[in-house]
């Protein structure tokens, strides 16, 4: 099989869209990772550098409550807290309609792909008050690097604050460090070093003992959180001397971010890396059970370019392997809300300017009962690849719903669905689809049907 | 198609190995058992108020109208007065200073893994599956023996064995036309045609049929209060109704969440809603399974943790650490509040702020397990909850 637009639009971009031509080629999918981000800016959603702010004004707000106890300044203090509360809720919702608005008017939707795979491999989310709605920010600080080196992604989540904070940094104090002398009951929080090696870069069967998970919580120990820059390392928190690492020497007298950076830019490059992820990649983006020349590919092109992700995809892109039609995926709920979107060209502010209430009706909602609550992932392993976790007799269901009711909130005029037939699916359409979209008893019903099948819910 | 035709392809359908895992490894028995995950960390200390402790009315204050004296030491809230003939008939009772091994950091979200988890520590990360789905293959059954119901992630389910999964919220409502158009978009692929035969086939089940000959307009207004309903109260009852039903037939085990626990604020208000919706729920069950099965059920109620002894400035209560566990049931030996009560002083406590637990909650839902399952001791300590000591049966079970 070779590159085939129709197929590289469904598989590797955000689906069909009647206004958007699909790509031509691997390589023009490839050097539009490399072009300005327009999108970004059409709808745009805010760094993490700017949610902090959110963050030291109620940081403030709460300590002006604190401070002033049983008077109108306290009752003065919870109400602002609860206003940035209410407004971090909204603009939680709002940055999920710009994430759906970007897919359906992209002109390079492979980014935007690339942007929910590499959130959800570095799966992390707030865990109380107003972190919890700074996960798109988070999203947002790893755009740059979605097309660069992996190391460099790599550091980014890893240090980033919503991870940090997720995955218990933030209290992980070296067992020997000034920090846990003077306080008792302060230790070491292995949580983040585990996952880092799990789940970010070897993967569970990665050649690594609990003596690595140890030492290498001990060499993130310093690394933590600042109201006022976010990313930080305290030195006081950290552990004193060396720690070693699959074999390795890292940190020493002076410890500081830079002996993090190192550690992390070894692990990047390191061959179990490059197999767990490739087979990762894979598998998100052709099939549940890819063919092992396909990740053997994927893994190469890592290895040759110590991760640089552009060749690494690449290589994904131009394997024969990768444009097979058995097997294909089935789209995750948000994929496929957003994919439909595009094939309706729904206007921008059809889906960016709604009220909570329409956008959780028209989305959030539905999305939830086909098994995705947005931003509240199960655990730091993120959804579920397996194609059985999603086609689920409830999941299927809310699925056909959403499909023969939502569309026509979303457009003013539903389109004919035999055209709409043609403008999803490309030409190569199942014949049981053309028949239903033109024997449905309405238009709702024939839009939702072409939506609903499964020539449309796999990639 | 009629309703008739269509429910005899479905069940063609489902008789398909792609459906119905025919593995039954062995029987589960005929015991029920429905966990309910309380989500947002129920005030054990207002639910089961110990107001015999001679430092309760100075922390909490006197009794609040209507609560029910249940044995002269611990009254129940009056939010759950409703369950009082449960508590005479001897099928309702409390674990009190329970937790899970969860400390300290009083987090939702990681107490609730924990809970859903059942592990005994953090030395191998958190499990990525669910201690009722790895106890599936010890007890044996098929994809039918276990549900997850209700629109929760439902963690304490997750895991490689099959278990049902619906929520009686997301109903179904298409033209006729639109359901053998759907059943014919969907042939060529047996995963997802087996899926929409089951979900037709649930859906009809729980109430109103599938076919709905309304306007667009109606079939939005219906997605749009099962949206709502799915969010707002009467969900747990929906949910106890499709539980009861799964469990009048094949299944043994059901799980669903009710929230609205996180009782910071003014806590009377809230902590009485969720009661009154546990109560509901609980009395739904009893109604539903009917006096039969009910006579065979054992139905949990848990949370993630406790909250802390005193209120709060806003009248409320913070995150704390032990709690109070529900266990109700035609199966069970209740009537009885069992702690070993650690008592409220503040050198009592745990970090001089919570009530501090004597009991790991998970010995309690060990024994339950095996009590209801026959499972053996090692199978609880090694596999469900690895690490557990079950220590001395509480006899929740005649």
């Amino acid at each position: 099989m070779r590159f085939d637009p129709v197929l590289a639009e469904r598989r590797f971009g955000c689906g069909l869209s009647p206004k958007i031509a699909p790509p031509g080629s691997a390589e023009a999918m490839l050097d539009g990772l490399q072009t300005p981000d327009p999108i970004a800016d059409r709808f745009p959603i805010e760094g993490f550098e700017t949610f902090l702010g959110r963050m030291r004004a109620r940081a403030d707000l709460a300590k002006q409550r604190r401070d002033n106890r049983g008077t109108e300044l306290a009752e003065a203090a919870r109400q602002g807290i609860r206003d940035l509360n209410r407004i971090a809720r909204k603009d939680h919702w709002h940055w999920m309609a710009a994430h759906i608005a970007r897919r359906v008017w992209t002109q390079t939707p492979f980014r935007e792909r690339l942007a929910f795979f590499w959130a959800d491999h570095f799966t992390a989310t707030g865990k109380r008050g107003l972190i919890r709605r700074g996960t798109s920010p988070y999203m947002e600080d790893m755009r740059p690097h979605l097309a660069g080196r992996f190391e460099d992604l790599l550091y980014e989540a890893v240090t980033h604050p919503v991870m940090v904070h997720y995955l218990d940094q933030e209290g992980s104090v070296g067992p020997n460090s000034k920090q846990a002398q003077r306080r008792q009951g302060a230790g070491l929080n292995e949580n983040l070093a585990r996952e880092v090696l799990e789940l970010h870069t070897l993967g569970a069967g990665g050649p690594y003992t609990q003596a690595d998970v140890r030492e290498l919580a001990e060499l993130l120990t310093g690394l933590t959180i600042n109201l006022n820059v976010g990313r930080t390392f305290r030195k006081p928190l950290a552990e004193p001397g060396r720690e070693t690492v699959l074999g390795k020497s890292y940190g020493g007298d002076n410890p500081s971010l830079n002996d993090i950076r190192a550690v992390l830019r070894d692990l990047a490059r390191h061959p179990a890396t490059a197999r767990h992820i490739a087979g990762k990649l894979a598998v998100h983006f052709v099939s549940d059970t890819p063919s092992e020349a396909l990740v053997g590919a994927v893994e190469a092109a890592w290895l040759d370019t110590d991760g640089d992700l552009t060749a690494v995809y690449r290589a994904l892109l131009t394997h024969p392997d990768a444009w097979g039609r058995e097997g294909a995926n089935i789209k995750q709920p948000f994929d496929f809300v957003s994919s439909a979107c595009r094939a309706l060209a729904v206007d921008g502010p059809m889906i960016t300017e709604l009220r909570e209430g329409a956008h959780l009706l028209r989305f959030s909602d539905p999305m939830r009962q086909m098994g995705h609550i947005w931003q509240k992932p199960n655990g730091p392993d993120g959804l579920d690849e397996a194609d059985g976790a999603w086609i689920t007799p409830q999941g299927i269901a809310a699925r056909l719903q959403w499909a023969v009711t939502v569309p026509s909130l979303l457009v003013r005029v539903l389109p004919d669905p035999r055209d709409f037939v043609e403008t999803a699916l490309g030409p190569d359409a199942p014949e049981a689809v053309r028949f239903a979209a033109s024997a449905a008893e309405s238009r709702a019903d024939g839009v939702g049907l072409v939506l609903a099948s499964p020539a449309f819910q796999r990639m | 198609m009629d309703r008739r035709g269509f429910l005899i392809g479905a069940c063609s359908l489902a008789a398909s190995p792609l459906v119905t895992p025919v593995a039954f490894a062995g029987a589960p028995g005929d015991n029920r058992l429905v966990v309910i995950v309380l989500r947002g960390a129920m005030d054990g200390l207002a639910t089961v108020m110990p107001y015999g402790d001679p430092t309760y009315s100075a922390l909490r204050g006197a009794l609040p109208e209507g609560a029910l004296d249940l044995d002269g030491y611990f009254a129940l809230h009056p939010a759950l007065g409703g369950l009082a003939p449960l508590w005479q008939a001897g099928q309702l009772g409390f674990g009190h200073a329970v937790s899970t091994p969860y400390r300290d950091k009083r987090s939702h979200f990681d107490g609730q893994d924990w809970l859903e988890a059942g592990i005994t520590d953090m030395a191998n990360g958190m499990a990525r599956d669910g201690w009722l789905n790895r106890a599936l293959p010890v007890l044996g059954g098929g994809a039918d023996t276990a549900w997850a119901i209700g629109n929760d992630a439902l963690a304490i389910l997750n895991g490689p064995a099959p278990v049902g999964r619906w929520s009686p919220d997301s109903d179904l409502a298409l033209s006729p036309q639109a359901i053998r158009l759907a059943q014919l978009v969907m042939q060529d692929d047996p995963a997802m045609a087996a899926a929409l035969a089951e979900a037709f086939d649930l859906a009809d089940g729980d109430g109103d049929p599938v076919a709905f000959t309304g306007s667009q307009g109606d079939m939005m207004e219906m997605m749009r209060a099962d949206n709502k309903a799915a969010r707002g109260t009467g969900a747990e009852e929906r949910m106890a109704e499709f539980a009861a039903a799964r469990l009048k037939g094949d299944a043994r085990i059901a799980s669903f969440s009710i929230n609205g626990w996180d009782t910071h604020a003014q806590q009377d208000r809230a902590l009485s809603r969720a009661l009154d919706a546990l109560a509901r729920t609980i009395l739904t069950l009893q109604d539903k399974l009917g006096a039969q099965v009910w006579a065979k059920t054992t139905v949990v109620a848990v949370t993630e943790f406790g909250r802390t002894v005193r209120l709060n400035g806003t009248n409320g209560t913070d995150h704390g650490t032990g709690g109070a566990m529900i266990v109700a049931g035609g199966a069970v030996r209740g009537g009885r509040v069992l702690a070993d009560w650690p008592g409220l002083d503040e050198v009592a406590l745990y970090e001089r702020r919570d009530l501090m637990p004597t009991r790991d909650l998970r010995a309690h839902l060990g024994w339950l397990m095996r009590g209801l399952f026959g499972l053996e001791r090692a199978a609880i300590e090694q596999t469900i909850f690895p690490g557990l000591d079950l220590g001395a049966d509480p006899g929740w079970l005649a």
